[in-house]
């Protein structure tokens, strides 16, 4: 029955969210117990280090001390920053809506550019413009995101310096309204949110070009074909809506280095998400932030993935069927 | 697009493609433009990998005053920050990533085809088990769970490697254990088993053999993908310090300030040789797995 099945999706998204919790928990409150860092220090006595484990919750049984992180995690504690002293959730929670930003530009470029190219080439199967397209993507696809990124910010922003080399906005800059402001963002958003397509382009076009060219050789096309239908209109009302499917579960699985390549991207850019506060963390070795991040992209995959399931299953009635 | 255009791409849609069938790794490599030119890219890599040191210009570490020079004659590719030269760096900093490509790619075989053949064979609660953590491996982001374990672990070449290795297996593993689940029901497996053949016997003879192209075509595609992860956390500062590679490279002239100094030879040349690298690499990958799994070749 069909809710049984997105039932068992759901379940299966908790429990691999359930496992990043457990790992999480070990691996930074067990390989990072804080007061092993203390203990190296001279000045520091038995005495001080067991309340230190005391003040942590350390001394408790490991069984407790997951209940309480788990408790925390879901209050949303997830502790303070070593750097600034700051809950780490406040500081996730200013980035997020940056990285959503830059993210959701990209793969929405991303999706309708690279899946455009698809079908251009699948319509052209071996021709130039199919192996020109085919070449492009597979470049983009195999340069790393973040050598794209400089490579932008070298042409685009100093040798012809018509965007900024980075950041979200002008610095120091009193906007008259929001639309001012608005527009200044854009322009911080171009390059970043260029490199972030570039990144996912390929992958995209390549499945969709696939998709297109097994669509084109089904039956019902050559009969939409046989009835006089012009080329063009059996490929857009025709073809391309069933060709489209796959795209929904490369969206999830692109989910993934989407994250990554927020991390790279924006700390080339200096743009201020998610992606650079990890950065920041690696380079200030901040665990509680580091760990914050990892546990907010593992829930956006998770949930990423959740949801092209859930739209897979509303719009393939073979899944709800079966 | 026109009508007559259409009609010949209907026409070349519905041809079937005939293709000479080759057998072996050997005639894959040498008798297929791909392979050949996929085995002449990577040759002149690992060559690098190898001889660059001795071929280099000058010691890739030795700074000078010449400090970020465009490409000139005494250095053709310029020099960087500190005054070393681009060309040197360049060379010598592709055993990094043949190294860390090659040896991470093979832990991630290792343990991707451990756990596919075991989970795939066995089936029950093991490969319940099995499946869940490599599911958990695919959903993951990859990145993250890489910087998370570098960074926890200090910075090392092996560190390095472990790491993309531990974390790129799941795919393989997934692939392996589809191909056990059939193999398991062939009639040969029965048949040795009949006689009495063990467990240990069956995967060593009948299953491993019957899985070990499968394993490779998929092998050579995560060397891609752990070039292009060592790239990536290098860039990130969580590289091997005492080593120069293309991600340090590229880390170094980004911190320096070399974007905005337009030098250009200090920033292309690194990312290029990622980029060609990593297509010839999966050029061969893709020719090996074609040649595996006929079904691919379909859509080419």
């Amino acid at each position: 029955m069909s809710g049984r099945w997105l039932a068992g999706k759901v379940v299966a998204a908790l429990v691999t969210f359930a496992f990043v919790l457990v790992f999480n928990f070990f691996l930074f409150r067990i390989m990072g117990d804080p007061t092993t860092q203390l203990a190296k220090l001279p000045q520091s006595t038995p005495e001080e280090i067991q309340r230190l484990r005391h003040d942590y919750g350390l001394d408790k049984p490991l069984l407790g001390q997951f209940a309480d992180y788990v408790g925390d995690t879901s209050r949303l504690d997830l502790g303070l920053s070593q750097r600034s002293r700051q809950p780490v959730w406040d500081e996730i929670k200013d980035a997020l809506p940056w990285t959503l930003l830059l993210v959701g530009t990209g793969t929405l470029l991303a999706t309708l550019i690279g899946s455009w190219m698809g079908v251009v080439a699948a319509t052209r199967r071996g021709k130039k413009t199919d192996d020109g397209l085919l070449g492009f993507s597979l470049f983009t696809y195999a340069a790393p995101e973040y050598w794209i990124g400089i490579i932008l910010i070298l042409v685009f922003a100093v040798w012809i310096p018509i965007f900024p080399t980075g950041l979200q906005v002008t610095p120091g800059v009193e906007f008259s309204g929001f639309f001012a402001n608005a527009w200044d963002v854009a322009k911080h958003l171009v390059l970043p949110a260029t490199a972030m397509t570039l990144m996912l382009l390929g992958q995209y076009f390549l499945i969709m070009r696939s998709s297109m060219v097994d669509v084109l050789t089904e039956d019902f096309i050559t009969v939409k074909r046989a009835t006089g239908l012009p080329w063009e209109r059996v490929v857009r009302r025709h073809a391309v809506p069933n060709a489209l499917l796959p795209l929904v579960t490369l969206s999830a699985i692109q989910f993934g280095a989407v994250v990554g390549g927020a991390i790279t991207i924006e700390t080339i850019f200096s743009w201020p998400g998610l992606g650079e506060l990890s950065f920041q963390a690696i380079q200030d070795k901040d665990f509680p932030v580091l760990e914050g991040t990892f546990l907010v992209f593992s829930a956006g995959v998770i949930l990423a993935n959740l949801l092209a399931d859930c739209l897979y299953f509303y719009l393939d009635p073979r899944v709800q069927s079966a | 697009m026109s009508g007559e255009q259409a009609g010949a791409a209907v026409e070349v849609l519905a041809q079937p493609e005939f293709r000479d069938e080759p057998g072996t790794v050997r005639e894959l490599l040498l008798g297929t433009w791909r392979g050949r030119i996929g085995l002449a890219v990577v040759g002149i890599f690992v060559f690098m990998a190898v001889f660059g040191k001795a071929i280099a210009p000058y010691n890739p570490d030795a700074s000078s005053l010449d400090v970020l020079a465009p490409p000139n004659i005494h250095h053709l590719l310029g020099t960087t920050e500190n005054g070393s030269d681009v060309l040197s760096q360049v060379l010598v900093g592709a055993r990094v990533s043949i190294i860390v490509g090659f040896a991470a790619a093979a832990i991630s075989a290792v343990l991707g085809s451990a756990v596919g053949l075991v989970g795939g064979y066995f089936g029950g609660w093991t490969d319940r088990g099995l499946d869940a953590l490599e599911n958990w491996f695919l959903v993951i982001p990859t990145l993250p769970l890489m910087i998370v374990l570098a960074r926890i672990l200090s910075p090392s070449l092996t560190v390095l490697i472990v790491v993309i290795g531990l974390t790129s297996w799941a795919g393989t593993g997934r692939i392996v254990r589809a191909q056990v689940l059939t193999l398991r029901e062939r009639a040969f497996v029965e048949r040795a088993r009949a006689l009495g053949a063990g467990d240990g016997y069956i995967i060593r003879k009948h299953i491993l053999p019957n899985t070990l192209p499968l394993i490779f075509a998929n092998t050579v595609l995560i060397v891609a993908v752990a070039i292009l992860s060592e790239a990536a956390l290098s860039f990130l500062g969580l590289g091997d310090p005492t080593r120069i590679s293309w991600g340090t490279m590229l880390e170094n002239a980004f911190e320096s300030g070399a974007p905005s100094a337009q030098a250009w030879w200090y920033v292309i040349p690194p990312g290029l040789c990622i980029t060609v690298l990593v297509l010839a690499v999966s050029m061969l990958g893709y020719l090996f797995e074609e040649h595996v799994n006929p079904r691919l070749r379909e859509n080419r």
